[in-house]
């Protein structure tokens, strides 16, 4: 196919030209970055979290009087235990994404304290008896709690647990120990020290961070004897069962402790609760690529058009000395490519420059570079798709105009 | 000739209909996309106590020790100990002043039909009713004698007061929160401020506390408190939090009324601060701030990153579609060079050609608007069944409104801008010719 003559046509209509790669420019730039948000929103929703999502429930308990706690813990979780269907129970302080987070900065050094720069921010999950199992936290190093390290740890009003074991996320462990096992170390806060007993599998954080993984997973999970902190009880069951868990275990906490409020949801519901805004957000950005590639269509359809009916007595001549259907066709399509190719490689550059402005003022990463030549493929079929009609209507045009005046 | 105009715009919109619709379809939707995330954006920009929040200021003093202290750099502690609140809030340097903290209460209804709940809960002093301008719907706030004796009083929301006394005057009537009774002084009338400025650890678009008490009260009664702690030196954090403790717990708003009071009291807060450090309490150099309740917010964006994005989505997409209509309308006029070829021939002057196909461009750009505002207000529809804290505030207001018509005319007038200038180079005399 000969480009010289499309590129003559081209120059005798600039405007048109001009348009339609700005705007193949603009939307290939919107659409790069939109497309960019979408995924990154998508990898966000589903960060795994390596406990039994799909079998837990979680009822939390307010208002009961903590200095019964140490009797009144073991009656409550007895009573859970009775609800049919219920395979594991246990209580905790908190559970991932909930947003109920308690942390603290420790340091690596005997000497650290809570307030040392380079320390790291770490969330502590407190966990009574059983709530491993409950959880299905997956141990991948050392060991889980025994009863002793339960029966000795305790806490009150304190900040820390006064206790010598933890355990730890795997990313933890390779964060602060890269390459060490991580058995053995001591996390410090001047006066306490925590000795790492054992690694689980990565578990997310109650507050989960969309900007790095490593600090969405900074968990570690503490013992603790029957005390107040814990007023979330988990419990694992088959997952079709868990509705009615939740509702058996409200009304049962209830009746034992009736000047408290107990409130229940599986945990697949805090899940879809936490990521509600981002999926929403996600679907926005989806309708609006939507409608913006439709939009380029049209233009471009509505642009061609008018082309193809202002050069009716030239499509007729070319025509009448030889040209076939088929080199029409070709003709507005190679014309259309071009154009489609100018705006992509502008927008490429546009694209570019929005998604370094948006890391600068929002919180945003920098976009792979494959979203670039992935959006520029998009916009080509996308153009050609328009183009089709159009170049059909031209490439019907039949020898004879050329024999009428205009 | 306006009117002349209008006609041979509509007549003219008639014959191709196509492309007309495509016009004010893209335009539509570009102003329906922008006004609706505009719309939201304005909404959460907006400000919560119009009128009297530039009265408002939030005292920022820094009694942090030295460990992390990098001169000139750090910003003041978001909130204050509780030893600096008292001390300041007993100073009464301004207009009005108050100290508060959030808390959670477990309701214990009087009624066996309602089963106990939680409702959130604001532990304050007396002048935060006065100072924050709030309505009463029955009966008042407390005063500084209630604040002094912990009495057991407190004000509720008229929504509380609707689900607990199905909207009758509670005044007078009692209300166990956990195991204490407290006796209800007031109920508020419609009072929303959004975002939740006073208090920013709470949802910022989350709808105001059920219960006021005095924060004395609170404290005698032994509540938790809701929020951010933030505790240096030995400092032990725990949801009861010693009053003597390096924490900073605590929100303090003053009202001052005119630019000499906030320097009197900016200076105030520096003597204060060294005097502290003369008493060893703090030990860093005076580092003091005094915002207004817009720039408090500004100071601690409020506003979603989400929804800026959003915005700047939007005003994206629009672009396209204005870029879009330009090219249609370029592709409309054009073919008309036959027509305006006429009229040149027939002594209409370029500027009557120009005028002529700018009206059209602006019945474009009306009914690109009206369409605009019917999908805004879709799409605000749709803002509102989302979850987010701030959903339920969007609304179209009426300058929103208007807007969305001054946009939408505006946008198409502009891309009507450069098709009718090209169109008006026709030669009158070429075209006729071919014909």
């Amino acid at each position: 196919m000969e480009i010289r003559p499309i590129f003559a046509s081209l120059r005798k209509h600039r405007i048109p030209a001009i348009l339609i790669v700005l705007e193949i420019a603009l939307a290939c730039a919107v659409l790069c970055n939109a497309v960019f948000m979408i995924g990154k929103r998508v990898g966000d929703i589903g960060m795994s979290n390596a406990i039994d999502e799909s079998g837990l429930s979680v009822i939390s308990l307010d208002g009961t009087d903590p200095k019964l706690a140490a009797s009144d813990i073991p009656r409550n979780l007895a009573a859970l235990r009775g609800i049919a269907g219920v395979q594991a129970v246990g209580a905790t302080s908190t559970v991932p994404l909930s947003g109920n987070n308690w942390g603290w900065s420790f340091g690596l050094k005997s000497d650290s304290l809570v307030s040392d720069k380079g320390n790291t921010n770490l969330t502590l999950y407190f966990l009574g008896a059983g709530a491993d199992q409950a959880l299905g936290l997956q141990l991948k190093q050392g060991r889980f709690f025994n009863a002793d390290d339960y029966a000795d740890s305790s806490m009150g009003s304190a900040a820390l647990p006064v206790t010598h074991v933890t355990i730890v996320t795997e990313s933890v462990a390779a964060q602060l120990w890269q390459g060490k096992s991580a058995l053995g170390q001591v996390l410090y806060s001047k006066p306490s020290y925590y000795t790492v007993v054992g690694v689980v599998a990565n578990v997310l954080r109650p507050y989960a961070s969309t900007r790095s993984a490593q600090r969405s997973y900074a968990a570690t999970f503490f013992p603790l004897r029957a005390e107040s902190t814990l007023s979330s009880y988990v419990l694992r069951s088959a997952p079709q069962d868990r509705a009615r868990i939740v509702r058996e275990a409200e009304q049962k906490l209830g009746e034992v402790n009736p000047s408290a409020v107990a409130k229940g949801q599986t945990f697949s519901d805090i899940r879809d609760k936490y990521f509600a805004d981002m999926r929403s957000m996600a679907w926005m950005l989806v309708l609006v690529c939507v409608v913006m590639l439709a939009v380029t269509a049209f233009g471009i359809v509505g642009l061609t058009s008018f082309w193809v009916a202002q050069r009716r007595r030239q499509i007729g001549i070319r025509r009448a000395v030889g040209a076939t259907r088929g080199d029409i066709l070709s003709y507005f399509r190679t014309e259309n490519f071009l154009l489609t190719g100018m705006g992509v490689v502008i927008g490429m550059v546009l694209a570019f420059g929005i998604n370094v402005y948006l890391m600068q003022h929002y919180e945003m990463d920098r976009m792979p570079w494959y979203y670039l030549p992935g959006s520029a493929i998009a916009l080509w079929l996308l153009g050609q798709l328009a183009v089709l009609g159009p170049a059909l209507r031209a490439a019907a045009v039949p020898p004879v105009v050329a024999t009428r005046s205009a | 000739m306006f009117a002349y105009y209008l006609d041979l715009a509509f007549h003219s919109l008639r014959r191709n209909k196509a492309l007309t619709a495509l016009m004010v379809l893209a335009i539509a939707l570009g102003i329906g996309a922008s006004m609706t995330t505009l719309t939201v954006l304005h909404v959460l920009s907006g400000d919560p106590l119009p009128g009297k929040s530039a009265q408002l200021y939030y005292p920022q003093i820094d009694p942090r020790d030295l460990s992390g202290y990098v001169p000139g750099t750090s910003e003041p502690e978001p909130q204050v100990t509780w030893i600096d609140g008292m001390n300041l809030l007993r100073a009464k340097r301004a207009v009005h002043q108050a100290l508060m903290t959030g808390g959670t209460v477990a309701v214990q209804p009087a009624q066996s039909t309602l089963d106990p709940f939680y409702e959130s809960a604001r532990y304050t002093t007396a002048d935060f009713f006065p100072m924050f301008a709030v309505p009463f719907l029955y009966g008042r706030g407390w005063g500084g004698a209630e604040d002094d004796g912990s009495v057991r009083v407190v004000v509720i929301s008229s929504q509380l007061n609707d689900k607990l006394f199905g909207g009758k005057d509670s005044t007078g009537q009692m209300l166990q929160l956990g195991d204490t009774l407290f006796r209800i002084i007031g109920v508020l009338g419609d009072w929303h401020p959004t975002p939740h400025f006073y208090d920013l650890n709470e949802t910022d678009y989350g709808d105001n506390e059920g219960i006021y008490m005095p924060l004395s009260t609170s404290q005698d009664v032994g509540y938790d408190h809701d929020g951010s702690v933030n505790c240096w030196g030995n400092g032990g954090g725990g949801k009861r939090i010693d009053h003597s403790a390096p924490c900073t717990w605590l929100q303090f708003w003053v009202q001052l009324d005119s630019p000499s009071q906030v320097a009197a009291y900016r200076s105030f807060l520096v003597h204060y601060s060294q005097q502290q450090k003369a008493l060893g309490r703090f030990q860093r150099p005076p580092n003091v701030q005094l915002r207004n309740v817009m720039q408090w917010l500004d100071y601690n964006m409020v506003v979603p990153d989400d929804v800026r994005l959003q915005t700047w989505l939007a005003l994206g997409f629009l672009l396209v579609c204005l870029v879009n209509t330009v090219g249609l309308m370029l592709a409309k006029f054009l073919r008309r060079a036959n027509e305006l070829g006429v009229r040149r021939a027939l002594g209409a002057s370029k500027h009557a050609l120009f005028a002529q196909l700018l009206v059209e461009s602006g019945v474009v750009g009306l009914a690109g608007g009206i369409g605009g505002l019917l999908l805004a207000l879709l799409g605000l529809w749709l803002v509102r069944q989302q979850p987010a804290s701030y959903a339920a505030l969007a609304h179209l207001n009426p300058t929103m409104l208007l807007m969305t018509f001054l946009l939408s005319v505006g946008a198409s007038l502009l891309a009507g801008l450069l098709p009718a200038w090209r169109a008006c180079q026709v030669t009158p005399a070429l075209q006729l010719k071919s014909n």
